[in-house]
């Protein structure tokens, strides 16, 4: 029996190197205007 | 740092430095619940030591569980089986497996961001995003503004094409070799001020073929003076749109009235149904504001469904305390449960092929922001600067007639660079209530805006909002947990 299952291959730290380009949306222009929703973008360089 | 919680009948442990998700069953979130709390290294080593094994023994052995961690009266002799029938092979094999996660980076990742903060803060940021306020004036009354029905702390005033055509200016020359440069058209309502806002995407056509930029052009409006021209402009020209309306027509009309009073609610729903179908369900948001007076928001969400839109948007409404809509610490708990309702809802639709995206829900496990960019914030007073009807800059649309807060004008640029300064400082790593909080690399640290309102600086955070950001990132993530189910 697995006792974990893991959802997600990517981890945080391996963008550490190589992300930061800064051409990703800017997350109040998307539909919040009034909260920080930063995690819900998405990185450009994967679109 | 790892966040354990159960939703929707999920046991989910969010790797917070790694920003991995995994489900587990009953047995994997007891052990490591225990080896959070008496296991503090963390490391492969300790998680290896005959020792560790031997404390699991004990404590499983003895009755442990995550609910009653000091053990019930140990069952049936030393034979570890609790109820759910686990016995010492599963822990070893849970253990095998926390071990090898822990060896990947996937569970009780370290933080090495701390020392990455100074790269990050002290790099070249450009000017990406303009928020132009096409319009201090409005055709709604709607009682929650935060811009004051359009005025902004200020008076009246639209936009001329000479001070929008020099903020685009601005906005190409600061922008270094940034490709992707984004402009909302915002008020008030800018439709007030529509020829405007289509000379000024004429002029960014023509200037992005000169200097090599895309102008990613978005529109936020009430709706009210919709039509088909417009509906024909924003097809072609517009990135995004957002359509203002909060829901039930005797939730939107009781908050988003005419200066007359009348509900707006009947003139505007089939222009924006007619606006989404048009843009093939995509590309907008319809967005609500939720306040105390409907706490029930999740039928304002299904009532969006129901007229047929596909990209939804319903927010907390910010207020004063003393703001009778103001959402207060009392509500939350029937605010988690509206959440939680929300999101099984959710599930339900997507297995039955009539999925919608729910903004605050929407979470990129896989191919989400950077780390640089979840430790620099939203970007407002840095990347992201907001620009009035006569030309000044603010760090965003929400500092708008806060004289503190002006940073120059579009004639002469930022004057005061100190101001960007504070902004470009501010991170979870400078906000103490962030350090512990498993949601910082999802929100950021929070609306600066919203800090600066309650505590008068912008190191801080928004209590409440903060709450609801945690409910909303367990959710979405329990969403992704139940869709990734065969």
């Amino acid at each position: 029996m697995k006792h974990i299952k893991t959802l997600n291959t990517q981890t945080l730290n391996n963008t550490v190197k190589k992300g930061g380009c800064g051409e990703c949306q800017t997350s109040c222009q998307s539909a919040c205007k009034t909260s920080c929703t930063v995690g819900n973008q998405t990185c450009e360089q994967k679109k | 740092m790892i966040h354990l919680y159960q939703n929707n009948g999920y046991n989910i442990v969010l790797d917070v430095n790694s920003g991995s998700v995994h489900v587990v069953d009953e047995l994997a979130y007891d052990v490591i619940g225990f080896l959070e709390k008496d296991n503090p290294l963390h490391a492969v080593e300790s998680l290896r030591d005959e020792g560790t094994k031997a404390k699991l023994f004990a404590a499983f052995e003895d009755g442990y569980t995550l609910t009653n961690p000091k053990g019930s009266p140990a069952p049936q002799g030393h034979e570890l089986r609790n109820a759910l029938g686990y016995t010492r092979e599963d822990v070893c094999d849970v253990l095998e497996a926390v071990i090898e996660l822990t060896k990947e980076g996937r569970l009780f990742a370290r933080d090495v961001y701390e020392d990455f903060i100074d790269v990050v803060k002290q790099r070249k940021t450009v000017v990406k995003a303009l928020c132009l306020h096409i319009a201090h004036d409005c055709n709604l009354a709607c009682k929650y503004c935060f811009a004051e029905e359009g005025e902004y702390h200020g008076r009246r005033a639209l936009m001329s094409f000479e001070v929008g055509r020099k903020a685009l200016d601005f906005l190409i020359a600061n922008s270094g070799s940034r490709r992707n440069l984004e402009v909302d058209f915002f008020g008030g309502e800018p439709l007030m001020n529509w020829q405007v806002v289509k000379d000024l995407v004429a002029y960014g056509r023509e200037q992005e073929k000169l200097h090599d930029k895309h102008f990613r052009f978005t529109l936020t409006t009430n709706g009210v003076l919709l039509d088909e021209e417009v509906q024909e402009f924003v097809n072609k020209e517009m990135d995004n749109v957002v359509l203002s309306l909060d829901g039930r027509k005797e939730v939107n009309d009781r908050m988003r009235p005419f200066r007359n009073g009348k509900g707006s609610y009947d003139l505007i729903v089939p222009k924006f149904q007619r606006l989404a179908e048009s843009r093939g369900q995509q590309k907008y948001y319809i967005r609500g504001t939720f306040t105390r007076q409907n706490l029930d928001f999740a039928k304002d969400v299904m009532h969006f469904v129901d007229l047929g839109f596909k990209q939804i948007s319903i927010e907390p409404v910010v207020g004063e305390d003393s703001d009778p809509y103001a959402i207060r610490e009392c509500d939350l708990p029937d605010i988690f449960r509206e959440y939680d309702v929300l999101a099984k809802t959710m599930v339900e639709r997507e297995r039955a092929g009539k999925g919608f995206t729910f903004f605050h829900f929407m979470i990129d496990l896989e191919g989400g922001p950077c780390v640089s960019k979840r430790l620099s914030g939203c970007g407002s007073g840095t990347e992201y600067l907001a620009v009035t009807p006569w030309g000044d800059l603010y760090p965003c649309h929400q500092f708008v007639g806060q004289e503190e807060f002006l940073m120059g004008n579009v004639d002469a640029g930022i004057t005061k660079p100190e101001i960007a300064d504070e902004f470009r400082s501010c991170s979870v790593y400078s906000k103490e209530k962030c350090r512990n909080c498993f949601a910082k690399f999802y929100c950021s640290g929070g609306c600066m805006a919203n800090s600066y309102k309650f505590h008068q600086t912008i190191h801080d955070t928004y209590d409440v909002s903060c709450e609801m950001e945690r409910k909303r990132v367990e959710c979405a993530i329990m969403i992704k947990a139940a869709l990734a189910e065969a």
